[in-house]
């Protein structure tokens, strides 16, 4: 970490380096492979619109929905120091607010902002339901969150009259894939529009440090004259919204809502990336941009073990393989013993070089 | 509260036991209720031992859960390894091998996912969310690998060891033709209740068992106590994957199919189980004869909703998850009235890994 001098200094940015290094090493097993991986083309869609097509690409839109998913779950982590595993039962339930409201009328752009404004406020509300268990009951997380977790989705079918009902329009269609003229998929704009928004908030306003400071020590958090009770319900808050971009994504890419399996499982993979991204699950320091690219690492590996023709129903085992290697390799007795035998190197190697001269 | 008269001093009840208290109290409530209302099957001892049946699996892996939660961890695995140890026994069973062989087959599958599980959570320091997440992928992931098609049991002695049951007449009832019907046990119950047993007393009476209470109330006190930490953390990883892979065998004797959605959200329903039985996330606190009601008192929620005729199969869900809220504010609640704050610090500790100075 002795990079200061080159004006970078790795000690604020060293928590990114796990996940960065985790996409590098799936990029360079990659090259390896085949090469061909890499390649990114341009090609037309059913409309007939010039699009941008490629691995990368589909790594980068498929992982939009984890990246909203995982920004929201990085700031419940820090401030509560547990996790949300309702999230995917959430972004169902918002999705079906959204195509209950817009299968009321025509779809229109007034109508799908309308809609969409819906289901936020319905996934804040259930935000505000974890929140309060979390907060003002002192609830762990996981325990609060597994009550959605086990009824969000009948919730989510409930909504919806029992059926998987379907909305088609272009302007769906646009949001879910491409927006006619742009060769970028809508959901990867989406996601910088999320996360451009997030940044915002975090650069003019105290939550990213009122987060930080609860999630370090509540008691000393409340001395200090921040209400913990309210930022940890911010950060359901903001979970919500997130999860209603993410199942508005989610409907809008297939043009319908199964909420059996509408982002299943999507809960374990944002801790995942969370995880990834160098955050402590205990709470407290954290750094968004970390389970961002812990979002897109896991997608490559998922796309990567496509590529490779792995059977999709046996993808988990080997996805399972290299999170173990992950988070053995970064987890803090290998540090430690790895920063031993690289001080017993260090020591052996000028020794050495006294020895030749 | 107490008498102070030294001679006549009522040891008070522990945290442990009053949880364990309300939630059988409330379990016989609702019976006894449904009883009355509804009479009918809910009169038969036959529905006792149906709710048993049907919950044998669970009820094993509720009990490795317990073990594993009062010690402060989590093992979110046990579903997956299930899954995996029916699909390969069914496998097995049908490729030629013999029961005594597949038995030690579902042992081994667990033993391993304990044994890898425990170590990389206690030795290399991993947040057991993470490591046991990545169980279950791994495990569901292999379920498929060694199946993708559903398998049935061919194996005509594994067939007549489905069959057996245990009959016992004078819990039975006499039918409307005047004959006596049994009430009848599956072999499954008897082993899920000999594991409750044993479990019971090892956590009572052994030096083990009041470890886990130990490092799951305070590993740093416990350490300085003289409990070795680590080793019986490891020995609870240990404990749940020996009693998943059991549970394997006793689910494969229930319904005598592999199939690679076996068991899905058990462990979700093992953990809401042992929450409802009085087991603390945070460790520390929980009884196995809690978890047992906790399994039987979601069985009972479920065959009320059916018997109140609420049909849509949204019902189920939600009423199970409004339970489930219902009991983690009444604990919540109960256990600050009574210590005054007494849930202000219950993060899990395996959360806090990071120490916060």
């Amino acid at each position: 970490m002795k990079a200061s001098a080159s004006g970078f200094r790795w000690g604020k940015h060293a928590q990114l380096l796990v996940p960065l290094l985790s996409i590098l090493l799936i990029m360079v097993f990659n090259l390896f492979r085949d090469p061909s991986f890499f390649s990114v083309y341009m090609s037309t869609n059913n409309l007939g619109n010039p699009v941008l097509a490629g691995n990368l690409i589909s790594i980068l839109n498929g992982a939009s929905e984890l990246a909203i998913i995982a920004m929201g779950m990085t700031l419940v982590t820090a401030a509560c120091g547990g996790q949300d595993i309702s999230v995917g039962a959430l972004a169902t339930i918002a999705g079906s607010v959204f195509v209950k409201i817009l299968r009321a009328g025509e779809i229109t752009m007034g109508a799908i902002a309308v809609a969409f404004l819906c289901c936020c406020v319905v996934a804040m509300l259930f935000g505000a339901f974890n929140g309060t268990l979390v907060s003002v009951f002192k609830i762990q997380p996981m325990i609060a969150t597994l009550v959605l977790f086990t009824c969000g989705r009948s919730i989510a079918y409930w909504i919806n009259g029992g059926a998987t009902p379907t909305i088609s329009s272009p302007l769906i269609t646009a949001i879910g894939s491409f927006i006619p003229g742009c060769p970028i998929p809508t959901p990867i704009l989406i996601v910088a529009a999320v996360a451009l928004i997030l940044s915002l908030i975090f650069r003019f306003t105290t939550l990213g440090l009122y987060t930080q400071t609860v999630g370090i020590n509540q008691r000393a958090a409340r001395l200090n004259g921040i209400n913990p009770t309210l930022i940890k319900l911010a950060s359901f808050l903001v979970l919500g919204v997130c999860c209603a971009a993410a199942g508005c994504i989610s409907v809008s890419r297939l043009s319908l809502i199964n909420h059996e399996t509408m982002l299943l499982e999507i809960e374990m993979d944002a801790i995942l990336a969370v995880a990834i991204g160098g955050n402590a699950l205990g709470g407290g320091k954290f750094k968004i941009t970390g389970s961002v690219l812990g979002a897109y690492a896991i997608q490559a590996l998922t796309t990567t073990l496509y590529a490779m023709k792995v059977p999709s129903t046996d993808v988990k085992a080997y996805k399972a393989i290299v999170i173990i290697l992950i988070v053995v390799a970064s987890s803090p007795v290998v540090k430690q013993a790895a920063a031993r035998l690289w001080t017993k190197i260090k020591a052996r190697v000028p020794a050495k070089k006294e020895a030749a001269a | 509260m107490m008498k102070r008269t030294p001679n006549r001093r009522r040891e008070p009840l522990t945290d442990t036991m009053l949880l364990v208290t309300i939630t059988i109290g409330i379990f016989f409530a609702m019976y006894f209720s449904a009883m009355a209302i509804w009479g009918g099957g809910f009169l038969r001892w036959q529905r006792v031992f149906d709710m048993l049946n049907d919950n044998a699996a669970l009820i094993i892996v509720a009990c490795g859960l317990t073990i594993v939660m009062i010690g402060g961890g989590i093992d979110i695995s046990v579903g997956g390894v299930i899954a995996l140890v029916v699909m390969s026994c069914v496998v097995h069973l049908n490729s030629g091998g013999s029961i005594l062989t597949a038995a030690l087959l579902a042992l081994g599958i667990g033993l391993a996912f304990g044994l890898t599980q425990g170590f990389l959570i206690s030795y290399l320091e991993i947040q057991p969310f993470i490591i046991t997440l990545a169980g279950m992928f791994f495990a569901r992931g292999m379920t498929t690998i060694v199946s993708v098609q559903p398998q049935k049991v061919a194996h005509e002695g594994f067939k007549a060891l489905m069959k057996t049951k245990i009959e016992i007449p004078w819990l039975g009832y006499i039918a409307k033709k005047g004959n006596l019907i049994p009430a009848r046990a599956e072999i499954g119950v008897v082993v899920a209740l000999v594991i409750v047993l044993i479990v019971f007393v090892m956590l009572r009476k052994t030096k083990l068992g009041r470890g886990f209470y130990a490092i799951g109330g305070n590993a740093n006190s416990a350490l300085m106590l003289g409990v070795n930490v680590k080793r019986t953390r490891f020995i609870s990883y240990v404990i749940s994957g020996l009693l998943s892979g059991i549970a394997g065998f006793v689910f494969m004797m229930h319904t005598g199919a592999g199939n690679a959605t076996n068991a899905a959200g058990a462990e979700m329903n093992a953990i809401a189980s042992a929450i409802i039985g009085g087991t603390l996330l945070s460790g520390g606190v929980g009884n196995v004869i809690g978890t047992l009601f906790g399994v039987l008192t979601l069985s009972t929620i479920n065959a009320i909703v059916t018997s109140s005729g609420l049909r849509d199969p949204w019902w189920q869900e939600i009423t199970v998850g409004a339970m489930l809220c219902f009991f983690i504010l009444l604990q919540s609640v109960v256990l600050s009235l009574r210590g005054k704050g007494g849930l202000k610090q219950m993060l899990p500790k395996w959360l806090t890994v990071r120490s916060k100075e």
